[in-house]
């Protein structure tokens, strides 16, 4: 039996294994390869993607578990958050070796998507799944707060 | 890499390059005619004359729009007439920026419009892309910049007078009163043309044997802030940066292989024949790293190897423990080993106040966001690979002896990785070595990519080795240092490979350095070094030797101020009389961040100093103690680079490199039971989340010194910093990080 979602507002279908896990089947199967592998087992948030709007760690969710959902990845951002996002990122040279920035700004983008002026404990919160072995993390609190001052203005 | 081996013997680096296959006599930067003759012409999209069928599916990154001559002076640059600049980069981008600060270096004398400045990453060739620092091509050492600083500047002046020299033949006024900025050729006459209409007029031009270059004052972009923004933001921020598991081919296959479980098991036999009931596995294969499951997606990979039965001999690691190590190394310590610092003066016999410790220093491992991987392709005789090739001279000559092809018919293509903190530097090739080798097992049938699992990759060992260090100093009554013996134990890095002619009287020069030569002025100082082996293979971890040797400095010198009841910073001051960089640093970074003043109450301040890969680095930490657990609120860091060439990556790069070393200091260890690693994921092998990284303040010393190290000379002050404002408000020394086993940080 097929699975069927929709990646970026394209209807799929996947006739492999059920219980691959949604970030295979987008990287693989969906050739999309902005989201990344990083661990497997749900800790750094690499594969981040949305959906139905809520942060999903692809790497771990077997993809018949969204069946009939709307995913989103880091190739389908379009929201004027995202938009925000991904622009305080490259004002503030946020990126080093760039591999966890994906997931990075699709946490960010979700958080701003429910809550435009997040505070400090609000950004710990949403970004806390999200390991940056360059540790870009203070520019990261720094492009949200940014982002989220553009939303507004 | 390490920065050490500029100073290699003559000879030494002769036999290296003879192993290489390197032509000493090729200058660092070719003439136009040589270029060409060795790049093959033009149309050089990818890698100068490697060109392949290949390279359009494999969608590589920072090609977009790139010009495509016709002005190539030089192996480091092309100016195209759509008027776009492409630089070529000699080093590997794995997040430390040096693609943006080698192309405005190029940028800075051509006078180009950084907007219209793109970037490639160069073939493997030694010739044409040695680090000048090291006589191979490489990245490593911190020494991006510094070795490449007047390199690339030359390859844009020689471009610049090519274009103004094409200028003054056309427009007939002497060059001498031609102007140029942001990509634009001017003369008071009125003329004017950009650098893309002159470009093909530049190209008949012959380059200039040294074109003058600027001085300081004359700088536009270098030293500038903010005026060169990364050129790897864009497409790191929107997901097409294009890293080695992005690599599509027709036909790629992906491998995981099936590792030793611990350090020495051999294989003893395995049954493929459940592996190859898993839907898309397509080959089980013995390579001699193990056994490679190889299939038509990563998720089928990883189905085969656990359906593989495999059965192993592990009596060589059995004995392998990280406890018992440290037993040993604590006994070995008590003894003397070689010699690698004798006393200039001796030391008096009877001190006031001696302190006496012994530091233990657990294994490390990198855990790059991008766990390793390769891609290998052997077709038409020939082998291409695809990865963060941060070693190309040694990955080269490693894939072609384990391809049994001349080096000639290897191509390497390097991408941008997601990090490497050392990893992927290595001399031993591993990755790319074993990715050539399922590809090879599976008759060169279809290009594979070796994917390391997590798992796998904080299991392979290319550990930052463990080191126990036993230090007894002693003051007198006059609180000055009377006497410093120094005992450190741990592997050494270099031996057992082609680094050994490193190895001078039995001394590897990174298990000692931040010892050996500190900044401080201690003449008295006699040390020795063990070097035991193991199974464990080691490896530099991001600042090397000074990872460990930083942390024993810089809190034995803060425990002797304290012994001697001086302020930490006056105390080293009062060491620093040879170094005065050092102690302008020292004194920025306690200028900023306040030292001495009072502070809330359960806040506490350490700072700690270190030189590392010729950069100065002090670092002060506000730390604050609640319920038991520490928080480090805040870290000044002053840094003397020399020439900041880009400011804001060598702030960048301070950020991450407190971070990184905090991570470490408060969880990293990989621990050894009956020769496994212990921690094979994040969620054992901890990391540094969002919550936790402090405010950073980075303060950067003007200087007009020569460029150095950026990429890991702010790790080696953070961990000291951290412990000497700890023992400040726990009144304990922690000398067996990580915090964790302290109790000190929340889990």
């Amino acid at each position: 039996m097929p699975v069927t979602l929709t990646i970026n507002g394209t209807p799929r279908e996947f006739n492999g294994d059920p219980d691959t896990p949604l970030l295979w089947v987008i990287r693989e199967d969906v050739g999309l390869t902005g989201t990344k592998y990083g661990c497997g087992i749900a800790q750094c948030g690499a594969c981040t993607v949305h959906v139905d709007g809520q942060t999903l760690r692809s790497c771990s969710a077997p993809v018949s578990a969204v069946a009939g959902r709307q995913v989103t990845t880091i190739e389908g951002l379009s929201s004027r958050a995202a938009k925000a996002v991904q622009d305080a990122w490259v004002r503030l040279d946020v990126v080093q070796c760039g591999y966890c920035q994906s997931g990075q700004i699709m946490s960010a983008t979700a958080l701003l998507e429910k809550k435009p002026k997040p505070t400090d404990a609000d950004i710990d919160r949403a970004m806390a799944g999200n390991i940056c072995r360059c540790a870009t993390y203070h520019r990261i609190r720094a492009a949200i707060h940014a982002a989220s001052a553009q939303l507004a203005g | 890499m390490h920065p050490l081996m500029n100073r290699f013997h003559a000879d030494q680096q002769r036999r290296f390059m003879e192993l290489l296959g390197v032509d000493e006599t090729a200058a660092p930067l070719v003439t136009r005619r040589v270029f060409l003759q060795s790049a093959g012409a033009t149309g050089l999209a990818i890698g100068f004359g490697w060109l392949s069928p290949t390279d359009a599916d494999a969608a590589l990154p920072g090609t977009e729009g790139a010009a495509t001559g016709p002005l190539a002076p030089n192996a480091f640059i092309r100016v195209g007439t759509d008027n776009l600049v492409t630089v070529i980069c000699k080093h590997h981008e794995m997040g430390q920026g040096n693609t943006t600060g080698l192309a405005s270096l190029v940028a800075e004398e051509l006078d180009a419009d950084w907007a219209l400045v793109r970037t490639e990453y160069a073939p493997s060739d030694a010739n044409l892309y040695k680090n000048l620092a090291f006589g191979m091509q490489g990245t490593g050492g911190s020494s991006a910049i510094s070795n490449s600083y007047l390199q690339y500047r030359s390859a844009g002046a020689t471009a610049r007078a090519m274009l103004v020299a094409a200028a003054a033949d056309t427009w007939k006024v002497p060059a001498s009163e031609i102007k140029t900025s942001k990509s634009t050729l001017t003369h008071a006459s009125g003329r004017r043309a950009t650098y893309g209409e002159m470009a093909t007029a530049a190209s008949r031009q012959t380059p200039p044997e040294s074109p003058p270059l600027k001085n300081a004052a004359q700088f536009t972009l270098i030293g500038k802030d903010r005026s060169t923004p990364r050129v790897d933001s864009p497409s790191k921020c929107n997901g097409t940066a294009i890293y080695t598991i992005d690599v599509k081919l027709p036909g790629l296959l992906t491998a995981v292989i099936a590792w030793p479980p611990s350090f020495g098991a051999k294989l003893v036999a395995f049954d493929a024949a459940e592996a190859k009931n898993v839907k898309g596995v397509t080959d089980v294969v013995e390579v001699p790293e193990g056994v490679a499951v190889v299939a038509t997606g990563t998720w089928a990979a990883l189905q085969g190897r656990r359906a593989l039965k495999v059965q192993w001999d592990e009596t060589a690691g059995k004995e392998l423990d990280s406890e018992a190590l440290l037993a040993r190394y604590r006994a070995q310590a008590t003894q003397p080993g070689t010699p690698f610092a004798k006393p200039a003066t001796p030391g008096t016999s009877s001190p006031a106040r001696t302190v006496d410790a012994v530091y233990e220093f657990p294994f490390l491992a990198h855990a790059t966001m991008e766990p390793m991987n390769c891609v290998a392709w052997l077709h038409d005789g020939m082998l291409e690979t695809w990865s963060g090739h941060q070693f190309p001279s040694f990955d080269h000559m490693l894939a072609a002896k384990a391809a049994g092809l001349p080096m000639d018919k290897v191509k390497l293509h390097t991408l941008v990785s997601g990090g490497s903190f050392g990893r992927r530097a290595n001399v031993f090739s591993d990755f790319t070595v074993a990715a050539v080798n399922v590809t090879k097992a599976i008759g060169g049938r279809a290009p594979v990519r070796l994917q390391y699992s997590r798992e796998d990759d904080t299991a392979a060992g290319l550990y930052r080795p463990m080191y126990v260090h036993a230090v007894k100093a002693g003051i007198d009554a006059q609180g000055r240092v009377t006497s410093w013996e120094h005992t450190i134990v741990g592997q050494s890095i270099m031996a057992g490979g082609p680094m050994a002619m490193m190895i001078k009287d039995g001394i590897d020069p990174t298990s000692v350095e931040g010892v050996a030569e500190s900044v401080y002025d201690l003449p008295m100082m006699a040390g020795t070094l063990h070097s035991p082996a193991l199974a464990v293979r080691p490896l530099w971890w991001r600042s090397v030797g000074n990872t460990h040797t930083a942390y024993v400095m810089e809190t034995m010198i803060d425990e002797l101020a304290t012994a001697a009841g001086r302020d930490p910073v006056a105390f080293r001051l009062s060491l620093l009389g040879k170094s005065p960089r050092a102690a302008a640093a020292l004194k920025v970074a306690a200028d900023k961040a306040g030292w001495g003043k009072s502070r809330r109450s359960g806040v506490a301040q350490g700072i700690a100093l270190h030189k590392s890969f010729d950069s100065f680095v002090a670092q002060v930490a506000d730390v604050s103690l609640r319920n038991g657990k520490i928080k480090v609120e805040r870290v000044v860091c002053a840094v003397d680079c020399g020439v900041a060439v880009n400011p804001d990556v060598i702030r960048a790069q301070m950020e991450g490199c407190i971070g990184f070393a905090l991570s470490a200091i408060y969880y990293s260890e990989v621990e050894l039971k009956a020769g496994r690693a212990v921690q094979r994921n994040f969620d054992t092998y901890r990391s540094m989340r969002i919550h936790e990284m402090p405010k950073v303040e980075v303060y950067i010393v003007p200087s007009t010194e020569k460029p150095t190290g950026v990429g890991e000379p702010g790790v080696p002050p953070l961990a000291p910093a951290v412990a000497n404002a700890v023992a400040k408000l726990t009144g304990t020394r922690i000398r067996r990080p990580p915090f964790t086993r302290a109790g000190l940080v929340e889990t």
